[in-house]
């Protein structure tokens, strides 16, 4: 096949479960070599679009190509497809060593090559050493990497990952994140990872494609992801964000004025065909990109509004601030702790100032 | 409080007592020395070495327990493809009342299940002419028929608890359907389909009321046979045959139970 060819061609793909359209036509393109992520909340249709690739579901309409090839209608056992199942799905039966093994037996091939295999995948996850045990006398890290090295044996063009570490505790996923990506990187295997944490998805992917209600929200970068949503979805489901409604005073040059009664303020962003003026638009603006201070911020080119602070969070590393503008709206703020204090500087109902770049405003199409 | 308790030991007490002592009691007469029943004689294993020459006694326990094998491995692998097919075809018309059928037989009287095979049998002999004659073959269907029930309760509550991403991993792995069944699903299974076979067994073996209607000349099995004997008096020769078929029913239902027990354990 062309190198150029994306590994997974996604074309038209829709799925209904009697009447429920779970997958609505969904088109996208996998490169090779790609650790791609597919983020979307429980429901959203991910799962239903992961068991399409790996062949438990049949789509409804539409086609799948995997290296060039249709693959729409081939059975799970017929695709050069491997998925790691958010359950892991050990078979209980069988050591580790018969787990891994099980895909190249299945292939047939000769009983020494299957040892070769099985125990040079079980050293890149540094699993050689409990070749002999059953999966229930394993951790649930260790069962994690026998899962993976069992999905990975077969050396498929693609493998699927179900919500690959959302069974670890919290410092071993951090771990395993960076783990699986070094692995992804070491193989040049093309990883699909489905999963609802936003975090997971972030750290990663190459490219992450948000699914909302079955569709496909947006395609991107992790940082296109965060930092140009597409839309108020988006904005709202990655990461925490400010949204703000207000109505088009003035567009022109790149950049629009609008009057938020939210806020009781006018605040300005950068925005190429700005809608004309009296139109509705959408700004949102990241937590961590305001500034709190007690003093006038100074400096040119920011959106400045007043406010009380209701309530803060101390994190450790940074801390939250829930401000109360005068007109009864909450903006979120979020502020680095780059000096160690005991006290903190802004305390409960400080009156404050909040203030950001221009430049860090997001404009939303609805 | 103090009282209460006393009171509840001795309501359990009895209530053990009435199921347990009238088996305990058979026990120990079926080493009794004496002719009569009813009273102690000393310590003898006499009876069961006069059951070793009976040669009637001999050929009905042997053939209750060919029938017991048979039977209880038909009847796990019938149960087990109707609860596979219960468990994954979400399908079938009418699913709700089909599973509630099947487990039917576990509540109907053995009369009306032993009469109603009866009819069953008499009329596919006029119709096609096969069974040709009532006998082992018969007993061996009925007892089929009814002990399938219970493979059926046994193995849809293990499917109930199995993980169906396993079949679909091995699928994945490059299984074909029937290699998952039996590289995945059977293993997984097997406890279920044990315990499922030693209760068939079971059932088969201490089966009266059914094997009577269906039996034919020259098939006696040994609950008909004890049967037929105490209706001409007590003899302390069937107490040591009760008390060999109490061994053998303890020993199926504790490895049953033992099987299925350990799976658990071994799962959780």
């Amino acid at each position: 096949m062309n190198e150029a060819t994306p590994m997974v061609q996604i074309r038209g793909l829709s799925k209904h479960f009697d009447g429920v359209v779970a997958v609505n036509n969904v088109s996208l393109d996998i490169q090779r070599g790609e650790l791609f992520a597919i983020l979307g909340s429980s429901g959203c249709g991910k799962t239903t679009l992961l068991r399409m690739l790996a062949g438990f579901e049949r789509p409804s309409s539409g086609q799948i190509l995997i290296d060039g090839v249709d693959m729409t209608e081939a059975p799970p056992y017929e695709r050069p497809v491997n998925l790691m199942f958010q359950s892991y799905a050990l078979f209980p039966h069988m050591s580790v060593e018969g787990n891994v093994g099980y895909g190249l037996r299945k292939e047939g091939l000769p009983a020494a090559q299957i040892r070769e295999r099985v125990a040079e995948m079980l050293a890149l996850v540094k699993l050689d050493n409990l070749a002999a045990r059953k999966p229930d006398k394993l951790s649930g890290g260790q069962q994690q990497r026998v899962a993976l090295a069992r999905a990975l044996v077969k050396r498929p063009k693609l493998l699927l990952l179900d919500e690959p570490l959302a069974a670890l505790d919290r410092k071993l996923r951090e771990h395993t994140q960076f783990e699986l990506a070094n692995l992804q990187y070491q193989l040049g295997t093309t990883f699909v990872v489905v999963t609802h944490d936003q975090d997971e998805a972030m750290v990663l992917a190459s490219r992450i494609a948000v699914m909302a209600e079955g569709r496909i929200a947006q395609v991107g970068t992790p940082a296109e992801v965060y930092e140009y949503p597409a839309n108020r979805h988006v904005a709202s489901f990655v990461g925490n964000i400010n949204l703000i409604d207000g109505v088009v005073t003035d567009a022109g040059a790149g950049r629009a004025t609008l009057r938020c009664e939210a806020l009781n303020a006018s605040l300005s962003v950068v925005c190429e065909d700005a809608p004309a003026a009296g139109a509705a638009l959408c700004i949102a603006v990241r937590p961590e990109k305001i500034t709190i201070s007690r003093a006038a911020p100074e400096g040119q080119d920011r959106n400045v509004v007043k406010g009380v602070v209701r309530d803060l969070g101390y994190f450790g590393d940074q801390s939250l601030y829930r401000v109360r503008l005068s007109s009864g709206t909450v903006l979120q703020v979020s502020a680095q702790n780059l000096r160690r204090s005991a006290s903190l500087t802004i305390e409960w109902d400080d009156e404050v100032y909040l203030s950001w770049e221009v430049a860090s405003t997001i404009p939303l199409r609805s | 409080m103090r009282r209460r308790s006393i009171f509840l030991i001795s309501v359990a007490c009895f209530g053990y007592a009435l199921l347990y002592m009238p088996i305990v009691s058979v026990v120990v007469y079926s080493f009794n020395a004496s002719r009569l029943v009813t009273l102690w004689g000393g310590f003898s294993t006499r009876w069961y070495v006069s059951l070793l020459s009976d040669d009637k006694l001999l050929a009905a326990a042997f053939l209750s327990l060919r029938i017991a094998v048979v039977s209880a491995t038909l009847a796990t692998a019938l149960g087990a493809i109707v609860a596979l097919a219960l468990h994954r075809v979400r399908r079938i018309p009418g699913r709700i009342l089909l599973s509630g059928m099947i487990t039917a037989p576990l509540v109907m009287p053995e009369i009306i299940t032993g009469l109603s095979l009866l009819f069953l049998f008499i009329s596919m002999a006029s119709l096609i002419g096969w069974p040709a004659s009532r006998g082992a073959l018969t007993i061996t269907i009925a007892h089929v028929t009814f002990s399938m029930a219970y493979v059926v309760v046994v193995v849809r509550s293990r499917l109930a608890v199995m993980d169906e991403s396993l079949e679909e991993a091995a699928m994945d792995l490059g299984g074909r359907p029937l290699a998952v069944f039996f590289d995945v699903t059977v293993p997984m299974l097997l406890p279920a389909l044990l315990s499922g076979w030693l209760l068939a067994f079971t059932l088969s073996l201490d089966d009266l009321v059914i094997s009577s209607f269906v039996s034919g000349p020259g098939a006696t099995t040994l609950p008909m046979l004890i049967f037929a004997k105490v209706k001409l008096g007590v003899t302390p020769d069937i107490n040591a045959i009760t008390t060999i078929i109490i061994g053998l029913v303890i020993v199926a239902v504790t490895t049953a139970g033992l099987v299925t027990n350990r799976r658990k354990a071994a799962s959780a």
